[in-house]
Formats: C-alpha cells, sequence, structure tokens
C-alpha cells in the first residue's frame, strides 16, 4: 500500500488533489482512499489530506503517520515538523521558488536523507491558470514517480473533475509540472 | 453460509463503479431509492449529502420535494408530517442537530413513521468539536430507532437502500437511522459499486406502501396515513390507560426487527453479491478467539486490519463488529463471545458515572453465560482523536498481558485508550 | 367498555374511538347562553368556536352542551354581547 500526505493552506485544493489521484489509482483498477483533516474552517489555515492506494481493498480507516510520500502545496509551510513519520527511503515533493539548498535548510534535512523532488508550481499554475492554486501542478510533481499512477489515468480523473476548458488547461499544467520537476 | 452460492442478480460486471465519498454515496442512495420528501438542515459533516442531493434536485433527476427548513427540530418535524401522509421520506444531521430534534425523535417512532435518517456520527459540545465519535449517536439509543453502524463507504450506500426496506417492513415500521463516521466515512472517497437504478427500485417494491389499521369506526382496514377520505386521528393524548400498551407495541416491533435485518442483508446478498456478516453483526477470527475486540464503525477495519497480523503471528484474537446497535443482538452477541476468554468492548464516547453503552449491552447479553468471559471497557476516539494501527497494536499488548493474569481489578475495568494522562 | 391489549390496538397510538365519542362537554365549569333576542346571525361565534361547539342549522345558532368546554371565545367575541358566561354549577 501507498501512503501519500499532503499539505496545504484551506482554499489551495489540498483536498481536491487527493481526490484526483485516487480517482486516478481507481481508473487504473486500484483500491484508494482519500479524505482532509481540516483545523479550523477557513482559508489560510493548515489543512491535511491523505490519499491510500493498493492493489486490495483498503480496512483502515484514520489518519496516515508514516507516509510514504509528503507533498507540499503551499512553500511557507516547510519545516521540520512537516515531514514527521515520512518512511525511510520515502519522498518528499514540494512547491519550490527556485532556492534548493533553502528548501533542505527549511526541512530540516541532508542531501540524501530522502528524495525530494521540487515542482515549480507556483510560476507555472501563475503562468497557465493565471491563478495561485497549485493542487494540480503538485500532482504533475508526483507523476515523476512513475509507480503511484498512471498519466492517462489523472488525465481521465481531471475531466471528470472539472468541466471543459479548465480541465484542459489543468492537465497542461500537470504535464509542465511532470517535465520540470527536478530531483535534488 | 449456504455452501451452493448461486450468483447473485447484479454481480460486479452489472453494477457501475463509482468512486464517491461517503456523503455522496448516501446521497446516490437517496437518488435512487424513490424518496418523496426530503428535509434537512445543513451541519458539518453532513453537508455534503444535502448539497449532493440538492444538485439531483435542481437536475430534475428526482421527483423529490426538498424542503428547506429553518432548524434540525424543524427537518425532522417536516419529516414526521410528510411520513403521515404516506410519503417516504429521509433527513440527515448529527451532533448539536441531532440533539436539537431529539424531541422529534421520540415522536417519529412513537408514530410508528418509517423515516430514515443519515447520521455522519460527530462529537457533541461542549467542548465544540466538528469530528467524528459517537456521544450523538448514544443520545437516541432509547428513542424508538433502529440504529445501523457502517464500516466503509459501500456499506453506507448498501445500508441506506436497505433501511428503507427494513423501515418499511410491516411487521416493523419504526424509523432507522444509519451511522457513518464524520470525516472518516463522510468526506472519505473510496471504491464504490452502485446497482442501477432499476434494481434499487425494484428492491425496494417501488414507492412507500403504508400499512393497515383497524379502527373501531371503519369496517374495514384503512391505510395508516392522514387522508380525508378515511380520517384518522394521529399523535393522540394516551393517559396512563393507554401510554404502556402503546410504548410495549414499539418495543415489541424492535425485537422482531432484528429478524428483519438479517433477512434484507440475505436478499442485498442475493442482489448484489454483498452482505455484512448476519446483518447485526460482522465478526472476524471469533471461532477460535482467546480475546476479542468489540467495536462500531470505520474504526472496525482498522482493528481488523492489525488483528489480521497478529493471527499471522499465531495469536488467537477476533474482532466482533457490531452494525445493529439498536436492536442490540444480545443473543447473537453472547453466542459468539461466550467462549472468548477475554473481551475488550470500545466505546467512542464517554457515559460519565458509569462504563460505554456498548459494554454495558455486552455485558448483560453474557450475563446469562455460566463461564463468562472478561469483559473489559475501552473508551477512545473522543472528539475525533485517530484510533491508529499504533495504537491498536498496543491495545492488544496491554490484552495479552490481562489474559496473562487472567483477572482485572474493578478499577482497571475501564480504561483510556489515546488520551495522554 | 373494557380496556384493549397491546395486541388488540392499532399501532402509533392512533385514534381507534371516533373523537366524537367523547363528550368534553363534561369538562364545562362555565357555560355559555346565548340570548337569541340579541342575536344577529352573523355567525362570528360559529367561526370562532374551537370546537366546534356551536351549530348553524341555517335558521338559528345554537351551542351544543355534548362538546361545549366553556371556553368563553364566543361571549368575548360576539359583537352584540348576546351570549352571557354562567356558572355550570348552581349554589355551591
Amino acid at each position: 500500500m501507498i501512503e501519500i500526505r499532503w499539505h496545504g493552506r484551506g482554499g489551495q485544493g489540498v483536498w481536491t488533489a487527493s481526490n484526483i489521484v485516487a480517482l486516478a489509482a481507481i481508473y487504473g483498477g486500484k483500491y484508494a482512499q482519500s479524505f482532509p483533516a481540516f483545523g479550523p474552517e477557513r482559508s489560510g489555515a493548515p489543512v491535511l489530506s491523505f490519499t491510500r492506494i493498493s492493489d486490495e481493498p483498503i480496512e483502515i480507516h484514520g489518519m496516515i503517520y508514516e507516509p510514504d510520500i509528503v507533498i507540499v502545496l503551499d512553500y511557507t509551510l516547510l519545516s521540520p515538523k512537516i515531514i514527521e513519520g515520512l518512511k525511510p527511503g520515502g519522498v518528499i515533493i514540494t512547491n519550490y521558488t527556485g532556492d534548493v539548498n533553502a528548501v533542505l535548510e527549511k526541512l530540516g534535512i541532508k542531501r540524501g536523507d530522502f528524495r525530494v523532488l521540487l515542482v515549480p508550481a507556483s510560476k507555472l499554475a501563475l503562468e497557465i491558470l493565471k491563478t495561485r492554486t497549485t493542487n494540480t501542478a503538485m500532482i504533475g510533481g508526483l507523476l515523476r514517480l512513475k509507480h503511484v499512477v498512471r498519466f492517462e489515468d489523472v488525465k481521465k480523473a481531471v475531466m471528470d473533475r472539472f468541466s471543459g476548458p479548465i480541465a484542459e488547461k489543468n492537465i497542461i499544467l500537470i504535464e509542465r509540472a511532470m517535465n520540470e520537476t527536478i530531483e535534488v | 453460509m449456504s455452501a451452493l452460492e448461486a450468483s447473485p442478480k447484479y454481480p460486479k460486471e452489472k453494477q457501475i463503479m463509482l468512486a464517491l465519498n461517503g456523503d455522496e454515496a448516501v446521497a446516490y442512495a437517496i437518488k435512487q431509492s424513490y424518496v418523496d420528501v426530503v428535509a434537512a438542515y445543513p451541519i458539518t459533516p453532513q453537508t455534503i449529502i444535502v448539497e449532493k442531493f440538492s444538485e439531483f434536485v435542481a437536475n430534475g433527476e428526482v421527483h423529490t420535494e426538498f424542503i428547506h427548513v429553518e432548524s434540525e427540530h424543524s427537518a425532522m418535524s417536516a419529516c414526521i408530517g410528510a411520513a403521515a401522509v404516506g410519503a417516504r421520506a429521509f433527513t440527515s444531521t448529527c451532533s448539536q442537530g441531532l440533539a436539537l430534534m431529539v424531541e422529534t425523535l421520540y415522536i417519529a417512532s412513537g408514530l410508528r413513521l418509517p423515516i430514515v435518517m443519515a447520521v455522519t456520527n460527530r462529537a457533541l459540545s461542549a467542548p465544540i468539536n466538528i469530528h467524528n465519535d459517537h456521544s450523538d449517536a448514544y443520545l437516541m439509543r432509547d428513542s424508538g430507532w433502529i440504529m445501523l453502524f457502517v464500516e466503509n463507504v459501500q456499506e453506507a450506500y448498501d445500508t441506506t437502500i436497505q433501511a428503507f426496506k427494513i423501515a418499511e417492513h410491516p411487521e416493523v415500521q419504526l424509523p432507522v437511522s444509519v451511522h457513518l463516521d464524520g470525516f472518516f466515512l463522510s468526506h472519505t472517497m473510496e471504491n464504490l459499486y452502485v446497482l442501477p437504478d432499476e434494481a434499487v427500485y425494484e428492491f425496494l417494491g417501488g414507492p412507500r406502501k403504508p400499512v393497515k389499521v383497524k379502527v373501531d369506526y371503519f369496517d374495514e382496514e384503512v391505510e395508516y396515513v392522514l387522508n380525508p377520505a378515511r380520517p384518522l386521528s394521529m399523535g393522540m393524548l394516551a393517559f396512563y390507560d393507554y401510554y404502556f400498551e402503546i410504548k410495549v407495541q414499539q418495543v415489541e416491533a424492535m425485537k422482531r426487527a432484528e429478524r428483519v435485518i438479517s433477512e434484507v442483508n440475505e436478499k442485498w446478498y442475493e442482489l448484489t453479491g454483498r452482505r455484512y456478516g448476519d446483518g447485526l453483526v460482522d465478526p472476524y477470527g471469533i471461532d477460535d478467539a482467546e480475546i476479542a475486540i468489540v467495536v462500531m464503525g470505520s474504526s472496525a477495519g482498522t482493528v481488523r486490519s492489525v488483528v489480521k497480523k497478529a493471527r499471522e503471528r499465531g495469536i488467537k484474537i477476533g474482532v466482533l463488529r457490531v452494525r445493529s446497535f439498536r436492536p442490540f443482538p444480545r443473543k447473537r452477541v453472547a453466542e459468539l463471545l461466550r467462549d472468548v476468554k477475554l473481551v475488550a468492548v470500545l466505546d467512542r464516547a464517554a457515559s460519565p458515572g458509569t462504563l460505554g453503552a456498548l459494554y454495558l449491552d455486552v455485558i448483560s447479553s453474557l450475563y446469562n453465560v455460566k463461564e463468562r468471559p472478561i469483559v473489559v471497557n475501552y473508551i477512545y476516539g473522543l472528539g475525533g482523536r485517530d484510533l491508529s494501527p499504533e495504537l491498536v497494536q498496543k491495545l492488544i499488548e496491554e490484552l495479552r498481558e490481562d489474559l496473562k493474569k487472567g483477572y482485572v481489578p474493578e478499577e482497571k475495568t475501564m480504561r483510556y485508550l489515546g488520551v495522554r494522562e | 367498555m373494557s380496556l384493549k391489549s397491546w395486541r388488540e390496538i392499532p399501532i402509533g397510538g392512533v385514534g381507534f374511538r371516533l373523537s366524537t365519542e367523547v363528550k368534553t362537554g363534561d369538562w364545562r365549569a362555565m357555560r355559555p347562553i346565548i340570548d337569541q333576542k340579541k342575536c344577529t346571525k352573523c355567525l362570528i361565534c360559529w367561526l370562532y368556536c374551537p370546537e366546534p361547539a356551536i351549530i348553524w342549522d341555517g335558521s338559528k345558532v345554537e351551542v351544543d352542551y355534548n362538546y361545549c368546554k366553556g371556553c368563553g371565545i364566543c361571549a368575548h367575541e360576539c359583537p352584540v354581547k348576546a351570549i352571557s358566561m354562567v356558572p355550570e354549577f348552581g349554589g355551591e
């Protein structure tokens, strides 16, 4: 089973991102689970969401404490606490503004501790969607790990959850993000 | 279980696979169940049920009359009025909303109206908390409602449809609440198989058919609905000469409901290939268990997944998920637990001044068993405090220690699981 | 009439006897008397009676003392004060 924990702020689409990945996994024939955990229900408050993907039916209900992957939508949330429980050999995927060392410093890790993928999500979202909603771009980053979900299935999921031109723009964004993600 | 498993009428291939969360699954079930009236007031985490259903109404996908009410008390009152004229009615709430409608809950069951309600279990204030526990469910345990607790999104969908069939059964005629854990199920998307619309319609036998009653002033039986052509008086005063008898009818109907819940569970199995234990309880690994954990709701899955791993290591442990909290299946629970040595009952709500509600029901079921197991009570998960696999592991270790000692002193009968001491 | 067992009565506490069999006139402490000479047959008393315990047969207004509970609304509303409320029980 793959467990992903997403971090963002209210209004950034953390929950939607988790849902799209779960939906894509289900299209790919897997069992999946996706749900959010809110703090205070307002914009700007930290929000978590969780995705589980498995070949077997998923019986567990509850939050993810030892994720395989941590995805951070909002750069300002980076801290050592955010990767709490990340399994050895786990992956961190984060939105970043261009300074690699700053990312490692904020996380309190050294190169090689974990796999770190950096997605220029804010930049791409602004360019393609004209907004700062980074959730779909981060899915692009996740797609760099080929073993989680397939791009084809993510496309289907996006078409299912968004309408017409917005869906298409998001797919372009996801593909760009996938290609422009760098690994530390 | 029959050795010869005939193929279900709608096997997986004939069902439609969707990815919905618990709330959406319930809304979808309502859409297919030919519901005449929905009256609901929003409260987190039930809001998605009502939002999704209003979309169906707005798109003309259902014939349902959607009544916007100003409170939960009004919501249930509207459902009572609707059901009293023969409509199939549905509402949904939880926590403070459920507390607000409590007087009408007793009225709905006292009037023997087959209303169905989805409760997205959420903690009662104070303090204010929007997350999951069973304190709101526990407040309605004497209200005369049938209460079914589901473990996952699939069961939420299946049980919501079944609820109408159980409620409207001529030998039952009691309202039914379907309990799905707030956030852990309401907002959780999982794989879901739904039936085609016609299958559900057929399963329920089409629209609601009210039962008939015999009153002194009509020669024949008339439908138990408010109808000017055949006038009845509903909601009357009953003094100490009749109140008791009318209440006894409710109690006896609840007894009969046990059988009906199991029957509907089997009928669902014939239709879809899915069933949940015998409809009342869902045991796993109990047959040879020395230790058993009794639990309700979504945590049962978490407990079961850890129990499975423990069994692989040779530990004789099982889990008993209670699906039907009301009526409480005393006989079945006694049968299943009589040969276990140590039972831990997990209550996701505190009952200050006494032990957990589920615990009390379990030990009273075991009272007449000569060689009873030791039974302990764990209060867990209040206010959405997660029951993690790690915590379940810790629980199992504690129980194994208790089993070694062979005795639990009175002051250790109740423990907390997952609280900071 | 003997009281029935729980198996004999219909469900939900539905009224199994006709409500007209319950003679609520027994409850009265004050009774209305209509002065027919003052009555203008405006039918306001008939309209306002909560029971209905005022009968209009097309030619005159009468109180149905089987059901009148003596609430006094008819007397209060009558625009010509044709109705007076008198104690139901005379003397002590």
